[in-house]
């Protein structure tokens, strides 16, 4: 942990900003929507300028906790607020405070109706946002991963689609259902570790310094993994995303597949690994499996949509199906891979879930077959969605194909058959983008209604001139933002190679040698004891 | 036998004296009063109690007198008081209830001070004889009492005149097995024969039984309660308040003089069958008053509950017990009388005194459903009234004494007990009044209403906050029991 | 602390203050509306006033009672007018004195007849659940804890609704038996420590430093479990509640609610623990594992429920199961969550049925499939009601979590199987929360009723806008409550400790001794 050298609580600034806003917004007249658009907009272009301070100040040689802060708030069971970040938080935070102006700006129009409220519930949930990638004390953590539920309850629940009441049970359900069993296992890691050591404390740094029994981390891993998979969603947790997705109005998607679906991982990433590596180790392979199913299962499953929204939103499963596995390849590549897959994923599929967006917003319908021919008349959006499209199937010269390449490579370096598998998913990836993209885009406008369709304007090419930025930056100079991830994830690989230099041999494929590790896990959680 | 040893001392009798005075007094008046102007009776024979009343703490000896015959110790005085002050409540709302009842009379009155006499022998005799003439001369006078209301008195007055000749004689004849086995009728030198009895003396055994029963029938515990509720829904109101408070009080008197001085060695004896009577009594009384819908045949069963409770008193045998008898009986001479009072003050006159005539009480007369709702509290026990402290102190001396199964039995019957109570309170409160309306009636329209219920409020009230020093005068009154 | 402490008897003034307006009250006219709803106000803000005197001179530091006074009442039986307050009593007081006002409030127009005894009753109600929070004397606090039966009887029986008759005397009825069991307990107990040092005293202060035979405390605890457990109430002996919930007004749902069943676990946490430590382990596994049925029960029940009213009543089960769950987890952890989780469950609870109550005024329907799209028509009761409805599922940043959280570490130090559990019902609460909220809230417009549906007015915004800053300050910021409450929870369960091993010590003792029953032991 590193004094915060920017003398400034720079983290809680990130989570106060967009709350103050939302307060102020409280008293405006709810008829004066231009002027409640306009205030929304500034306080995230305030908060996304204050997060760029971040990059200036990083300490990129470091894996450790910078910026920090920390102030008590309940000692007497050793919960403190306690914020901080290191790489993987900081590409996170960005992306958040980005999106969020995105966010803003492609609801400008779309939504029309009590814009007050609406705007409430995005500046609440980017703080929750933030607060989730920058807390580093356990039930500081559960609180903003919770509060970020109840403006997304409201995003759906009141300016959702038709069925949106339904979406929005099975959403808030199926996330706090997961997340009620994250905290048992948050419990039960303060209890290991207060017995153990005598001091009962929540501040994560803390709880990664001590080894826990591997029958405890078995369970515990078990019940983060309900929080976090269902929030990926992992295949087979996945079924409340299509449904949330296809009612969420344009910027609740956009968030969705930006930012919160990265709660989850970023989850696996931050607790999982660190804190229970040996349940990791024993684990892995069958998130693995898990992972590459819900790869190609998602892919097949985007192949046979009608509604382009169903469609980008099967693909995120797909997509966070390749991301877990990179993740737990456990090895550089596949974690680098993963990490820059998150941040892939947010701009992609949020640049996807915008273009969506824009399209609906003049036909008011979504099916694949009311379209056609649009390159005609909307020359810009058809380009433009040729690049975020290309970025989402990973070709080259884009994002999306530096983060799978190092996703497949990890995932090779660890279970060739499963990297085969993955690859095939990439394949079919291609497949349904580009089948849609001729549908929708090439042909002959078959449509009256289409012929008369507008092209973009100034303030749409503003929205997505984020997202096309990025998608070309990170695929060309990838290495400016692995910079900053490096240190941290140099360290979980280090971390996972000294624990297990065995293991890692081990997995490569064979059952039997997983059977010895798991052995030797037993053997080690005996000795804990 | 000289007449130093008779220990002839006026002042012991002074009070009951005093009574009896009164009662020819008001003999000797009645033929003076025309017809109409009968309740003048009413208010010489009231205010003349009261005038009694500061007399009986005067007059306390620790000695017997007449020959052991008579004692006014702290223990009669304390009962004394409860006689005299349930009979002057009594005869003050008998007051305008006879005149409603259109049969003002003399007799009613000199009668009602009579029975009050034979109250005050019960709670002074030191010796079975005098306690046989006692309850005598106060049946006797129920007899009449009960008979004297138009209608339905006849029936309640021969049942009851029936059953209590027969519980008068089995009495006689358990005192007569004692004086069998002992040779003397008087407590104190019974209790020193019957320490040296073997344990196995079925005289003794006969002499518990039949006087057990006699003292049951008075106080109407299970088995022999049936011709309580008769009686007391046949007789006028009044006189049903003093029969469930004055009479009570006073078998209760005597029975714990009997019990607890004169056959003390045999405790395990008599306890044992007290406790039956005492836990089916408590029960029965509370099961059976629940489908009751006449208030006065309720508050009969309600009085015969509150019978089994005090008995737990006497049967733990101790001060803290007898003690509690004794609050007992005061406060329920307050909450009691209070009851009847309403309930004679709510009732068409008509003779029905039904429960679906307190409907929406609340909202005609509301400080008379207060009052009610105040005295149902505290007949069901509950605190911050005199009821509950009654109860408690009860309660207090069985668990003191170990018998918990007794306590939880009382304690069952009074969650029982709780809903024929409630009920009342829900009647007048939470039910509206269906039918003609009654004539609108201030509570001040007869002054002799509102002074008893007032005063029973208060003391309803005043004895449950303040239990101190009643109770106090409690423990040093059955002092005299317990230290021979 | 023996003596009267001179000066100012603070507490006594709080309790018979809100008895004065009563008082005042009844001396005055029936028809006079106004001034007897002023007249409740003023005398609920003004004991809420002087209440507040206690937090700003309450020493935090000192685990002992405060503010005592001490008289002694009824000398033969050791009996006394002894009160104090300490860190676990304070809340529950300043929650009493602060529902007490919200209770007038909801009052205001939804008690359309007698006024006058309504009023009266209230704060009747007020007075005595003060008494029982304040009463360190176990016959006073007995007598307090009787007598606030008899007002709430009554505004459940004349004020209540359709079924309130058989809802009252049922609330009546089970609350009455229980208790009286109490009463033998406490009897009980009172001999038994009068016979084992000779101090013939129901001043619990003096009964806690020599607990009885752990045998003998069997009984007793069952004895007292009876009357708390009624109280509180603890399943299966819930059956009471909603009836008695569904069928009140508002205002006394609120204050059965927020108030009343909080004298249950008060006395538990108060009385059963250090009076009765060894009965309490004993029974503390099967009473966590009642109080687990009771949290899944009552959210299992409460899914199913159609009226509004009935949903937050069940959920009080549920809730009160928590509290349960707490304070039997036996360590201070547990104990302060609980504490801090009745107070919670007043605030939420109180303002949910508050909230009910509002909209119930409005179209006097309570049914949820009467409404729809709420949110449209009235939305800043869909805000408050919003809040609320997270806070009672115990979302973080709302006060419900960090007593839940509070909870679940005490359980899980007792054992960590019961918070996976509880973790559950957590679960099942937000269910029917949020379903009740959607299905009312969202979705297309719909209410019962012609005409336009008013948002909350001035009055009922100042009943609310309290509740909802709780909510978030205890949320945001628990500890000034927790460093309250902390020095008197702490020395509670030390004694609990101490208590626990002395009673084993004094068994052979009090085994030994002759026994003073004059035969009757065996009966």
């Amino acid at each position: 942990m590193i004094e915060n050298t920017l003398h400034l609580p720079i983290l809680s600034l990130l989570i106060f900003i967009p709350l103050l806003g939302a307060v102020c917004l409280l008293f405006f007249n709810a008829a004066s929507k231009d002027s409640i658009r306009q205030t929304a907009l500034g306080v995230t272009i305030i908060n996304f300028v204050v997060s760029l301070l971040l990059l200036a100040y990083f300490d990129v040689s470091t894996h450790k906790m910078q910026f920090v802060e920390r102030l008590p708030w309940m000692p007497w069971i050793g919960s403190d607020y306690f914020l901080g970040m290191d790489g993987i938080s900081l590409t996170l935070v960005l992306l958040t405070t980005l999106i969020s102006v995105v966010a803003i700006l492609c609801s400008w129009t779309a939504i029309e109706e009590r814009v007050k409220e609406y705007m409430i519930f995005l500046l609440i949930l980017e703080a929750g946002m933030v607060g989730v990638f920058v807390s580093l004390d356990m039930v500081v953590f559960f609180l903003f991963w919770e509060i970020g539920l109840v403006p997304m309850y409201f995003l759906i629940g009141i300016w959702g689609g038709k069925r949106k009441l339904y979406a929005n049970i099975k959403f808030f359900l199926y996330t706090l259902f997961g997340s009620v069993f994250m905290l048992a296992g948050i419990l039960a890691l303060y209890f290991a570790h207060g017995k153990a050591t005598g001091v009962y404390t929540f501040d994560l740094l803390r709880l990664y310094e001590m080894q826990y029994a591997y029958n405890l981390q078995w369970w515990v891993f078990l019940a983060f993994f309900l929080g976090f998979a269902i929030k990926v969603p992992l295949f087979p947790f996945h079924t409340w995303l299509p449904d949330a997705h296809v009612e969420a109005p344009t910027a609740g998607s956009v968030i969705l597949a930006g930012i919160l679906l990265k709660m989850g991982t970023y989850g696996f990433l931050r607790f999982n690994l660190p804190l229970l590596l040996d349940a990791t180790m024993s684990f892995a392979p069958f998130l693995l499996i898990l992972s590459v199913v819900g790869i190609v299962y998602g892919a097949f499953l985007a192949m046979a949509q009608k509604d382009i929204k169903k469609l980008v939103a099967y693909s995120s499963v797909s997509h966070l199906g390749a991301v877990m596995a990179g993740i737990f390849a456990l090895n550089q590549q596949g974690i680098d891979g993963g990490v820059l897959q998150m941040i892939n994923h947010g701009v992609s599929t949020g640049g996807l879930f915008l273009i969506i967006g824009m399209i609906y917003e003049r036909r008011h319908t979504r099916l694949i077959a009311d379209f056609g021919g649009i390159a005609k008349v909307m020359p810009v959006y058809a380009t433009l969605t040729l690049i975020i499209f290309f970025s989402s199937i990973g070709l080259p010269g884009t994002n999306g194909f530096v983060g799978e390449l190092l996703i497949l490579i990890g995932l090779f370096k660890s279970n060739v058959l499963l990297s085969v598998i993955a690859a095939t998913g990439v394949i079919l990836g291609a497949a349904y983008m580009l089948w849609m993209y001729q549908r929708v885009i090439f042909g002959e406008i078959t449509r009256e209604e289409n012929r008369t369709l507008k092209d973009l304007n100034g303030r749409e090419l503003l929205t997505l001139l984020p997202v096309i930025v990025l998608i070309l930056w990170i695929g060309i100079f990838p290495g400016h933002f692995l910079r900053y991830t490096n240190a941290s994830t140099t360290h979980l690989v280090e971390m996972i190679n000294k624990n297990h230099p065995a293991d890692v041999v081990a997995t490569h494929s064979s059952a039997g040698a997983e059977a010895h590790a798991l052995n030797a896990h037993a053997d080690k959680g005996e000795a804990h004891r | 036998m000289n007449l130093a040893s008779l220990n002839i001392n006026i002042y012991s009798l002074l009070p009951l004296l005093m009574v009896v005075g009164l009662a020819l007094f008001v003999l000797v008046l009645d033929f003076f009063i025309p017809r109409g102007g009968k309740r003048a009776l009413g208010y010489v024979s009231a205010l003349g109690l009261v005038c009694i009343l500061p007399f009986v703490p005067m007059f306390i000896e620790t000695v017997p007198s007449y020959a052991g015959f008579v004692i006014a110790d702290t223990y009669s005085a304390f009962f004394n008081v409860v006689f005299l002050v349930s009979s002057a409540f009594a005869i003050f709302i008998s007051i305008d209830y006879l005149r409603r009842l259109g049969s003002e009379s003399g007799e009613y009155y000199y009668i009602m001070l009579f029975a009050t006499a034979g109250m005050m022998i019960m709670a002074s005799a030191n010796d079975l004889i005098g306690l046989y003439v006692g309850l005598e001369l106060m049946s006797m006078s129920f007899y009449i009492l009960v008979a004297l209301r138009p209608g339905k008195g006849a029936e309640g007055a021969l049942k009851y005149f029936v059953l209590g000749a027969m519980s008068s004689g089995i009495l006689l004849y358990g005192i007569s097995f004692a004086y069998g086995f002992s040779g003397t009728t008087n407590v104190n030198e019974m209790a020193a024969i019957v320490y040296r009895l073997p344990d196995n003396n079925t005289y003794l055994y006969l002499a518990l039984a039949l006087i057990g029963a006699g003292f049951a029938f008075k106080i109407a515990a299970f088995p022999f309660h049936v011709w309580s509720p008769d009686a007391y829904e046949g007789a006028p109101t009044p006189v049903t308040a003093l029969l469930s408070v004055g009479s009570k009080a006073a078998a209760f008197a005597v029975f714990l003089r009997v019990f607890a001085v004169a056959l003390p060695a045999f405790h395990g004896q008599w306890s044992d069958m007290l406790w039956v009577i005492s836990a089916a009594t408590m029960i029965f009384g509370s099961v059976v008053a629940i489908p009751q819908k006449n208030i006065i045949r309720m508050l009969a069963y309600s009085s015969i509950a509150h019978a089994g409770v005090i008995l737990m008193g006497i049967v733990v045998n101790s001060s803290a017990g007898a003690s509690a008898v004794l609050y007992y009986s005061l406060v329920y001479a307050f909450m009691n009388v209070g009851a009847f009072t309403v309930a004679a003050l709510a009732s068409r006159g008509d003779g029905g005194e039904q429960l679906t005539d307190l409907r929406g009480l609340a909202s005609r007369r509301p400080w008379l459903a207060f009052f009610m709702a105040l005295f149902m509290v505290s007949l069901a026990g509950i605190p911050p009234t005199a009821g509950f402290m009654a109860k408690f102190f009860v309660l207090a001396s069985a668990v003191h004494a170990g018998y918990y199964w007794l306590a939880v039995i009382a304690v069952i019957s009074t969650a029982i007990a709780l809903f024929f109570y409630a009920r009342v309170i829900f009647y007048m409160y939470m039910r509206d009044y269906e039918g003609a309306e009654l004539p609108e009636r201030s509570l001040f329209t007869c002054v002799t209403y509102g002074v008893v219920l007032i005063l029973t409020a208060v003391g309803t009230l005043a004895l449950g906050v303040y239990p101190s020093a009643i109770l106090d005068i409690a423990v040093r009154a059955v002092g005299p029991l317990f230290t021979i | 602390m023996t003596d009267i402490i001179a000066g100012f008897p603070v507490l006594s003034i709080i309790i018979f203050l809100p008895a004065l307006g009563a008082l005042f009250i009844i001396f005055s006219r029936r028809e006079s509306v106004e001034f007897i709803k002023w007249t409740a106000l003023g005398a609920t803000v003004l004991t809420f006033i002087v209440s507040l005197y206690l937090p700003l001179t309450f020493d935090a530091a000192n685990p002992s009672f405060q503010w005592v006074e001490k008289t002694v009442w009824i000398e033969r039986f050791g009996m006394s007018y002894f009160l104090g307050v300490d860190g676990i009593s304070l809340f529950l007081v300043l929650l009493t004195t602060l529902i007490s006002i919200i209770c007038v409030f909801a009052s205001w127009t939804d008690i359309k007849t007698k006024m006058k005894g309504y009023m009266a009753l209230l704060l009747l109600t007020e007075t005595c659940s003060l008494g029982v929070f304040m009463s360190m004397d176990l016959f006073l606090f007995y007598i307090f804890w009787e007598a606030v039966l008899i007002p709430m009887v009554f505004i459940i029986g004349i004020w209540g609704g359709g079924r309130r008759l058989y809802a009252a005397i049922k609330f009546f009825i089970f609350t009455f038996t229980g208790s009286l069991f109490m009463l033998l307990g406490v009897l009980a107990l009172y001999y038994y420590h009068g016979k084992l040092t000779g101090v013939y005293t129901f001043d619990a202060t003096v009964m806690w430093l020599s607990p009885v035979a752990p045998y003998i405390q069997w009984w007793i605890f069952i004895a007292m479990f009876l009357g708390f457990a009624v109280k509180v109430p603890l399943f299966p002996l819930h059956t009471w509640l909603p009836d008695a919930h569904t069928e009140a007004p508002t205002a006394g749902s609120i204050v059965l609610a927020a108030v009343l069943l909080k004298l249950g676990t008060y006395g538990f946490a108060r009385f059963s623990l250090p009076l009765l430590p060894n009965a309490s382990m004993e029974f503390a596994p099967m009473l966590m594992v009642v109080s687990l049925i009771a949290v899944i029960y009552g959210a299992l029940v409460t899914i199913a429920q159609r009226d509004m009213k009935k949903v937050v009543a069940y959920s009080s089960v549920s809730h009160m199961g928590f509290v349960m769950l707490g304070i039997f987890a036996l360590n201070a952890d547990g104990l302060k969550g609980s504490l801090l989780q009745m107070i919670n469950h007043g605030i939420s609870t109180g303002a949910l049925f508050l909230f009910v109550g509002m909209i119930y005024e409005r179209t006097h329907d309570r049914q949820i499939g009467s409404y729809g799209g709420l949110m449209k028509a009235v939305p800043v009761y869909a805000v408050f009601f919003l809040i609320t409805v997270l806070s009672s599922m115990g979302l973080p940043a709302t006060n419900g979590f960090i007593g839940e959280l509070m909870v679940l570490i005490g359980a899980f130090k007792a054992h960590w199987i019961y918070a996976v559990i509880a973790v559950v019902g957590v679960l099942l609460g937000a269910v029917y929360l949020l379903w009740l909220f959607q299905r009312v809230f969202l979705g297309e417009l719909v209410y019962p009723g012609k005409g336009e549906i008013k948002d909350l007015n001035l009055r009922e915004l100042c009943a609310s806008v309290p509740l909802i800053i709780l909510i978030f300050w205890i949320g945001l910021y628990p500890r000034p409550f927790i460093s309250g409450m902390e020095a008197s929870i702490d020395i509670l369960v030390k004694r609990f400790e101490i208590n626990s091993k002395k009673s084993m010590l004094d068994t052979n003792r009090v085994a030994a001794a002759p026994d003073h029953s004059q035969g009757g032991a065996s009966k």
